[in-house]
């Protein structure tokens, strides 16, 4: 089982704004329209994207997203920032592009369920 | 889409009132006006502008001066690159005869540093009206890019594609019903211009009747052919 603390850790991530670091991942979805995370994304996911807008917050908390991930090293607006921090919605930057960074997190993910095939 | 095509296609559809918009430019504009003041069609100068979150937004101005303006700030903030004539196409810069004066080499297909709000208060103060591009799209809508329509961003009206009839919008968008709907025929080709409209119950065609329409002091209707 891996925490987003744990995912931080190892993927060296930047906490922009620190929600529940305890919280269990349950796998992670990337994209970049908003509409499609409303869609298609599950509860205590890890969500990967390049959109720094103040409604990333309210997507993830709508979803309940375990923490969020910018990557490209792209900075939250300030007024992203502070919503997350009412929300306690954590925000994590990556320098990786998001396919490398998807790329690492999947075997993370795969290696913390040795019992299934890979991340559902 | 060159000048005279655009005002003989709109005048065989009896259209009183246009807004001409290319995406994040503006060169095209004052040569379209003029061709439509010569045929008793108001052209409003408008622009297609790409906001950092990739979301569209009509920006309609007054004069030629603020629409410059506004492509002052476009150009300063959009992301650098050279147009691919192959791939994307030519982007001419015409005259009142249709002929090429230049072409442009912006990526113009690009997007502005500019988030979503700022664009808008940009728009605004430039005395420009900001409609929400094709809000029922999947790609560059706001809703397609940002899930939902921000409360703090004020647009002046929502623009809704040909593709959606009034029926399903209304069922899609019934939680957006402080703000006036429009519809238009995104034309990208002159065959296009006019296959959807909207009816504005104008004392005259100009752009600050259209204001007035959006602030509800005017009738708006849609059509469709």
């Amino acid at each position: 089982m891996l925490t987003v603390s744990d995912v931080a850790e190892k993927l060296g991530l930047k906490v922009v704004v620190q929600g529940d670091l305890s919280e269990i991942v349950s796998g992670c979805y990337v994209s970049d329209l908003l509409s499609d995370v409303m869609a298609h994304s599950k509860e205590r996911e890890l969500w990967i994207t390049l959109q720094t807008h103040p409604n990333i917050v309210a997507v993830a908390v709508i979803k309940g997203i375990a923490a969020l991930i910018l990557t490209n090293g792209r900075n939250p607006e300030p007024a992203t920032i502070i919503k997350a921090e009412t929300e306690k919605m954590t925000i994590m930057i990556s320098p990786h592009s998001t396919f490398e960074l998807a790329g690492l997190l999947y075997s993370m993910i795969k290696e913390s369920r040795p019992s299934q095939a890979g991340p559902s | 889409m060159t000048p005279r095509r655009i005002i003989s296609s709109a005048l065989d559809k009896g259209l009183n009132i246009i807004a001409v918009a290319d995406h994040n430019s503006a060169e095209n504009t004052g040569v379209t006006v003029r061709a439509g003041r010569d045929e008793g069609i108001t052209v409003l100068p408008a622009m297609e502008l790409t906001s950092y979150e990739e979301v569209h937004v009509l920006a309609i101005f007054n004069s030629a001066e603020n629409v410059a303006a506004m492509q002052e700030i476009i150009y300063d903030t959009l992301q650098s690159g050279v147009n691919d004539e192959f791939g994307i196409g030519y982007q001419l810069v015409v005259n009142e005869l249709d002929e090429i004066l230049d072409f442009n080499k912006r990526l113009l297909i690009g997007a502005t540093s500019l988030a979503l709000g700022e664009l808008v208060k940009n728009i605004h103060a430039l005395g420009g009206l900001a409609v929400a591009s094709h809000i029922d799209r999947q790609s560059f809508s706001v809703i397609s890019q940002l899930g939902f329509i921000p409360d703090d961003v004020s647009f002046d009206a929502l623009e809704i594609s040909y593709a959606m009839d009034l029926p399903d919008a209304t069922v899609q968008f019934s939680s957006y019903t402080g703000i006036p709907w429009v519809t238009s025929s995104d034309a990208h080709s002159p065959g296009d211009i006019g296959r959807r409209y909207t009816n504005f119950l104008l004392n005259e065609p100009t752009f600050d009747e259209i204001a007035r329409a959006f602030k509800g002091e005017r009738q708006i209707e849609w059509s469709q052919e």
